[in-house]
């Protein structure tokens, strides 16, 4: 990536130029904004599926955050979703449907699981890793499995009780309050999660994926920073858990399991790692096909699904981002 | 006191048939990861198919139980070497990312494809009446069928470690195992290796699949199901070696047979944190090979 | 906000009036399991439906049509629920009908409470589930119904310590809960119970429980379907039978198309249940020629084909009666005086109180006949309302 750097003076003057400027916001970037409130207007009757959307968004990104710019490759990232999910909706079962509070809590939550389980396993690589992963959600699981007095286990969370949000919000059926609500947290961690990928820590992250060797010659604290963007990435994924809790007010197994992380990484390379908005174009782009054509004979969704991310993987690398930049020959952005 | 006895030796006895279970399938998937540094986490759909096969042959066919087990063996391994040459080819040596999401696609396309053919519904297993019921074996009865499995196993342990030890293939394996570049420049021929050993990893798996029916049933589900299942053996024993699988195997099975029984409202859980104990003191598995 | 709700919610109303205006065709969203560990039960229960509608809907009164809108709902709570949600407020269908998991229902019901429509339950059978939301009607039986006779035939056989061994979630707590008081109530005592996880495959460890706490009678209960024939198998295998432990269960364990699975071994056990195909009585017959007419020996009905046979025939009947246009209130109103005399599995009729079935329970012997394992009925309680609900009146 950073080799395509070419020799030529100005030429590079003109890519270490660009890539200085990149943290501005370009108009482009409120695309996403922008069709997520026409959406509102134009889909009455979706704005259900659209808040579950925008909740997803989030995960993806949060995903996003380890696996495109620290290089992490996590199976296990459904861990933290669930946590947040489960402890936003524990919080809503037993008296406490204030929405705001619960969705913190969700996301505190979740990231102190990221930061132990990411001090014990970030120290691993590999397929070690990857199993550790596996291995923290499959426990998570099994626990949520098991403490159902808590969490009602394989009958899952019943009796969410939400307050209107400030107040005056309610949640209805129809998911107009819940589309806006997850708006605007999307909106919000978007923002924190673009300030980290453009600050120097961001670069830092991009370094340590592409050389690690080198990042720990120049002496940068490489172990450190995985823990950190793991656990921020952490919090991230137990709102947007929290979110799916609060807006669906119910809270299944189906939040910690292995098809969960699966998904999130799908998702993540149909719309293409490491660009921040792979998981704007993958996500809606995977569940409002799946609404479409999985809903009364699941099947051939598996089926279409597993082929393109065959076809994905072995001709069309990148994602949609990657196809999109090869189009129109810009080089890839670190 | 004799009692708890009988329930040790049960429990010790259920465990091992799904130790046997957990190896056939674990260890080609061993020896492929060792060898072609590949992830695949699809190896659990090879096991599937060689179930679903099995299975079809003898309930709709009334194939006899040897010869349905042999098809399915067989069909495994010719639809794994069409699937090398097509795809895992391709990402040798790429990409681990890249990998995980291949195998993963595979994943997706075997639960759709058995849905497809067999419908959602697990296949029932019935062995052949000479291996159902009880065995005398003198100070107790066992249910034969667990019996068989675990002689199959044991059998077939052997013969993997005759295979490995004392065959030229075997020594190509191992050379290749430790050290891909030295082998390839004193003329082993790879590609021809990888081919080999992924179609008898899957054939194996397979085996292992169809036989263990009955303790790892035959969903549409079953290679995502159980896939943690493989992984953990395999990471636990160490990438590349036959040896170490079956240690995990053992580890697993009996541990997991024997947390159910203990502390049923616990499940699975035990297992996971073993694993993850065992993963950090041996990272590279406890057989592992650097 | 508030005043786009309230447009919003005019214009839903006014849709909503104007649909029923012109109501040619009443649309139905029907949630079953077409995927994962309950999809034999689901496929049963689909089985059961088409049977109904291929036969009688040309019984509907001219102009009026029944379309049903199809759903997966895997067996998992959250998923059931986002799908009776979509059908709720995007395909806007009148009634919910369906459900083969307790957890399931228990998740989609609060809906049914909030939006008005009725929800026909056809397996699911969670004991509190109707009063979850006064839209909910069940037309299966609760496990109440079947394990609390059971747990007491078996102590009136001299039965007098038992165990139980259920699985992990809420119809199997039930049945748990049914068993105990029913086998405590009339004198037993129990040495332990344990709980296994719902989609288990290898129940050794479990049934060695079972063994070791040497019970007269272990009550076993997992999901009808592959589950029965997988647990039997780990009976047999460890020689639980023969250790001198009698096996009773629900109907759930020996449900009528795994009977030929099980064969021989399950010849001896009992079991309560609200329908064996060896039922005799006309309106089975009748169901069995058609049955066998459509599936052609492919398929054996068991008591969740049943179930949503006589919830269709109710449905239909509903719909005929208000000639398609009916609000929730109407419809509930006409299922709660529901009576059914002529179901294949006797005479049925839900209790206005509760909104669940009044049905007549057997206890059955399995046994083998010309080579095939079939269950046999011997003792028959008439009229049962769901004990649960009458032990537990509403506070």
């Amino acid at each position: 990536m950073m080799s395509q750097i070419s020799p030529d003076p100005s030429a590079r003057a003109a890519h270490i130029a660009e890539f200085s400027a990149r943290h501005r916001l370009r108009w482009l970037e409120a695309l996403p904004w922008i069709a997520a409130i026409a959406a509102y207007f134009i889909f009455p009757n979706y704005l259900a599926l659209g808040a579950q959307i925008l909740a997803i968004i989030l995960f993806v990104l949060s995903l996003d955050l380890v696996l495109g710019y620290a290089g992490i490759v996590t199976l296990g990232h459904a861990a933290f979703f669930g946590v947040g999910a489960y402890t936003a909706g524990m919080l809503a079962a037993n008296g406490w449907g204030e929405p705001v509070s619960g969705l913190l809590a969700g996301g505190v939550v979740a990231a102190v699981v990221g930061l132990v389980s990411g001090a014990i396993v970030l120290r691993t690589s590999g397929l070690t890793l990857l199993m550790q992963t596996l291995v923290v959600a499959a426990m998570l699981y099994e626990f949520a499995n098991k403490a159902h007095r808590f969490t009602g286990g394989a009958d899952g969370l019943q009796g969410m009780e939400m307050w209107p949000i400030f107040g005056s919000f309610r949640f209805d059926m129809f998911g107009n309050t819940a589309y806006l609500y997850c708006l605007a947290v999307l909106f919000l961690c978007w923002a924190a999660a673009r300030n980290v990928v453009h600050s120097s820590f961001g670069r830092s992250l991009t370094g340590i994926r592409e050389n690690v060797g080198r990042m720990h010659a120049i002496g940068a604290p490489v172990a450190r920073r995985k823990l950190i963007i793991y656990t921020f990435s952490a919090a991230l994924a137990g709102i947007a858990g929290g979110l799916i809790a609060q807006t669906t007010q119910f809270v299944g197994l189906g939040v910690l399991n292995l098809e969960r992380s699966g998904m999130a990484l799908i998702m993540l390379i149909i719309g293409g790692v490491g660009q921040l908005y792979g998981a704007f174009i993958g996500v809606p782009l995977y569940m409002i096909a799946q609404d479409r054509f999985a809903e009364a004979d699941p099947t051939y969704w598996y089926f279409w699904i597993g082929l393109s991310l065959i076809f994905i993987v072995v001709f069309l690398r990148g994602g949609v981002f990657g196809v999109v930049e090869r189009l129109f020959g810009r080089g890839k952005s670190p | 006191m004799s009692d708890l006895w009988a329930s040790i030796i049960s429990i010790g006895f259920h465990g091992l048939a799904l130790a046997m279970v957990l190896y056939l399938i674990s260890v080609g998937l061993s020896v492929t990861m060792g060898l072609m540094g590949f992830v695949n986490l699809a190896h659990g759909a090879f096991a599937m198919i060689g179930g679903y096969l099995m299975t079809s042959l003898m309930s709709r066919y009334n194939v006899p139980f040897a010869l349905a087990l042999l098809a399915a063996v067989v069909a495994v391994i010719l639809i794994s070497l069409v699937l090398e040459r097509l795809l895992y080819r391709r990402l040798y040596g790429g990409d681990e990312l890249d990998q995980v999401l291949m195998t993963m696609g595979l994943i997706f396309i075997s639960i759709a494809s058995v849905t497809y053919i067999w419908g959602p519904i697990t296949q029932p297993m019935q062995p052949p009446p000479a291996l159902s019921g009880q065995i005398d074996l003198g100070f107790r009865t066992f249910p034969t069928y667990r019996t068989f499995l675990i002689v199959c196993g044991a059998v077939l342990v052997t013969l993997l470690w005759l295979t490995l030890e004392r065959t030229r293939f075997g020594a190509q394996v191992r050379a290749a195992v430790d050290n891909l570049r030295m082998a390839q420049t004193i003329g082993i021929n790879t590609s021809r290796l990888f081919a080999i050993t992924f179609a008898l990893g899957s054939g194996l798996a397979a085996l292992g699949g169809a036989l263990g029916a009955e303790i790892l049933p035959i969903t549409t589900f079953y290679a995502m199901d159980n896939l943690i299942y493989f992984l953990i053996v395999v990471a636990i024993g160490g990438l590349g070696s036959i040896r170490g699988p079956f240690f995990a195997a053992l580890l697993i099975g009996v541990s997991d047979t024997a947390f159910k029984y203990i502390a049923p409202e616990l499940g699975a859980f035990f297992i996971y944190a073993l694993t993850m104990a065992i993963l950090l003191w041996f990272p590279r598995g406890i057989f592992g090979r650097t | 906000m508030a005043l786009k709700r309230v447009l919003f919610g005019l214009v839903s109303v006014a849709a909503a009036g104007m649909s029923q205006a012109s109501a040619q065709t009443v649309k139905i969203g029907w949630i079953n399991s077409y995927s994962g560990f309950l999809a034999q039960a689901g496929d049963q229960m689909e089985k059961g439906l088409n049977l109904y509608i291929k036969l009688h809907s040309k019984d509907l009164p001219p102009g009026v049509k029944v379309e049903f809108v199809r759903r997966d709902d895997t067996a998992a709570p959250e998923v059931g629920k986002r799908a009776a949600q979509e059908l709720i407020t995007r395909e806007r269908v009148q009634l919910l009908m369906g459900i083969v998991a307790s957890p399931v229902a228990a998740a989609v019901a609060p809906l049914t409470a909030e939006a008005k429509v009725p929800l026909v339950i056809t397996n699911a059978g969670g004991v509190s589930i109707p009063r979850i939301s006064p839209y909910v009607v069940r037309f299966s039986f609760t496990q109440w119904h079947t394990a609390l006779p059971i747990g007491t035939w078996a102590v009136k056989q001299g039965w007098k310590r038992g165990f139980s061994a259920v699985a992990d979630f809420i119809p199997g707590h039930d049945a748990e809960g049914a068993f105990v008081k029913g086998f405590t109530d009339a004198g037993g005592q129990m040495l332990g119970t344990v709980r296994f996880p719902p989609a288990t495959a290898d129940y050794a460890p479990f049934v060695q429980r079972i063994k070791d706490a040497k019970p007269d009678v272990a009550f076993v209960w997992v999901p009808a379907g592959p589950a029965a024939t997988a647990i039997l198998k780990a009976i047999k295998d460890l020689g639980v039978r023969e250790a001198g432990i009698n096996v009773v269960s629900t109907h759930d364990l020996l449900p009528d198309e795994e009977l030929p699975n099980i064969g021989a071994f399950g010849a001896g056990l009992v079991t309560a249940g609200n329908y064996s195909t060896m039922g005799v009585r006309p309106a089975n017959q009748a169901f069995l020629k058609a049955w066998n007419e459509e599936y052609k020996g492919k398929a054996i009905p068991n008591f969740t084909s049943v179930a949503a046979w006589d919830a269709a025939h109710a449905v239909f009947e509903m719909i005929k009666t208000t000639r398609g246009k009916f609000t929730g209130d109407e419809a509930m109103k006409f299922f709660s005086a529901w009576k059914d005399p002529n179901s294949p599995r006797g005479p049925i009729a839900i209790d206005p109180a509760t909104r669940d079935i009044i049905q007549d329970i057997y206890i059955r012997r399995a046994e083998m006949k010309d080579g095939k394992l079939i269950n046999t009925d011997i003792d028959t309680i008439k009229a049962v309302k769901d004990p649960w609900k009458e032990l537990n009146p509403p506070k």
